[in-house]
């Protein structure tokens, strides 16, 4: 009943051989496999956005994955962003400076969209971000510092010349 | 949430996926999972095998032909967006696809999981109504091609044979300064479209249309030609005034009712979603000339 395989997939950086049924989905994985449990579900079937990841470094929604189609590949997760554990990364920093999250529930999936947004667009516009994010539901902030916390950061980011 | 219990498969030729589609009762294709995961985690769907296309070499190209745009069915929605090639050649299609959902679902949704799906509002459906496509299908007995004016055979049921798999989709480009536009009504940005409209034009010198293609998603089961108004565009300066009565013609086509709208709100969507397309393409013929 409970088909199992042997997968090996890399997140933030640690390499994983694990077993897995084939009909877990890559959300459930990383939370009850691998106690990554910064990855949040909210509706389970791609609308909300709070369980996105960076796949091979592309964002991608973590609840219409497969564990098993993880096989081979690169995942960051929210608890991968920071670089060290007493260092946020600049992306939080702006978070947390302007008040870019109320009860935090949509907070990781909003800040690995915008890992990979503000890679491919170091300098956007608010229409930019807000379009970028479009695929992320918040139902505490109205938006309003999610935008001013990812522009901000845009500019720390290229003051210090990095990419996130 | 999980979805229910199958068997998983993850051939990595066309041939080996058709032959687990030969021998395999109740089997379902697995493309970029952006439609059949939610169905899946919803237990709209209850397949005894999955089977996952994502391993499958080479469908997952971008090749300009003469006169044509051949897409394979494992291209990422992404890959699409972002293609060079796809912007000069079927701009209809850029323009279309950066209103398919959201980022991180065109980095796994696929144009053959799309049209398979074949919701009759979305967008690269339309699309592929408006070009007149033409899709590439396998199965045990072969390969043969498919128009797509004859692929939707009912509400979101493809002409697709149970051991055959799309493989891609070929569509005809118009030429060089033509002009085009999508437009769609949504309740919010990323949602599938109320109603859209897919439109091309071109256009002799002094401004009058000389060819024209119109197609609207979501009215009914499939994407519909327009193809009165197409005929009545012909010969036409593209106008404001002149348009408003050549779309409202298309406030008779038939429309589904659903929680989104009534069929009287699709059936006025209808008459102003593509005179805001024609409008738009004229306006691109015409920055075009001035370039």
């Amino acid at each position: 009943m409970s088909e199992t395989r042997q997968i090996a997939v890399t997140v933030n950086g640690t390499r994983y051989e694990e077993t897995v049924p084939v009909r877990v989905t890559l959300a459930d994985f990383l939370r009850h496999q691998l106690g990554l449990t910064g990855t949040h579900l909210g509706c389970e079937h791609g609308v909300c956005g709070a369980c996105t990841i960076l796949l091979d470094g592309r964002s991608a929604r973590s609840c219409l994955m497969l564990a098993v189609q993880a096989d081979g590949h690169d995942i960051l997760t929210v608890e991968g962003i920071a670089p060290d554990a007493e260092t946020l990364h600049p992306l939080q920093e702006a978070f947390r400076d302007n008040h870019g999250l109320q009860c935090g529930f949509c907070t990781p999936g909003i800040l690995t969209t915008l890992i990979e947004f503000l890679r491919d667009n170091p300098d956007p516009t608010e229409e930019e971000v807000r379009i970028g994010i479009s695929g992320n539901l918040c139902r505490c902030t109205g938006y309003q510092n999610i935008v001013i916390a990812a522009l901000d950061a845009a500019k720390r980011l290229r003051a210090e010349g990095k990419t996130p | 949430m999980k979805p229910p219990p199958f068997s998983y498969h993850d051939p990595r030729s066309v041939a080996d996926a058709v032959g687990l589609l030969t021998s395999l009762d109740n089997a379902k294709l697995l493309a970029g999972g952006q439609s059949l995961m939610p169905m899946l985690n919803m237990r709209y769907v209850l397949p005894d095998h999955v089977i996952d296309l994502n391993r499958v070499e080479g469908l997952s190209t971008i090749t300009p032909r003469d006169g044509v745009l051949e897409i394979g069915a494992m291209t990422r929605q992404r890959d699409i967006e972002f293609s060079d090639v796809v912007g000069e050649r079927c701009p209809l299609m850029a323009e279309a696809i950066r209103q398919v959902g959201h980022r991180q679902t065109r980095n796994r949704g696929t144009l053959g999981g799309s049209l398979c799906h074949l919701d009759p509002a979305a967008e690269l459906v339309s699309v592929a109504a408006a070009l007149d496509a033409t899709v590439t299908v396998t199965g045990k007995s072969g390969t043969r091609e498919i128009a797509f004016a004859d692929f939707p055979i009912a509400y979101m049921t493809p002409a697709i044979e149970p051991d055959e798999l799309l493989t891609a989709a070929t569509f005809p480009c118009w030429p060089r300064g033509h002009g085009y536009g999508f437009v769609e009504f949504a309740r919010r940005h990323g949602d599938f479209a109320i109603v859209s409209a897919a439109v091309l034009i071109e256009e002799d010198k002094t401004g009058k249309v000389t060819r024209a293609s119109v197609t609207l998603g979501g009215m009914g089961p499939a994407p519909v030609r327009a193809s009165e108004v197409e005929r009545a565009l012909i010969g036409e300066v593209i106008e404001e005034k002149r348009l408003r009565d050549i779309c409202e013609t298309l406030r008779k086509l038939d429309a589904i009712e659903d929680i989104h709208a009534p069929a009287s709100y699709r059936q006025q969507l209808a008459t102003v979603l593509p005179r805001r397309a024609l409008i738009k393409a004229h306006e691109r013929i015409a920055q075009g000339a001035r370039a």
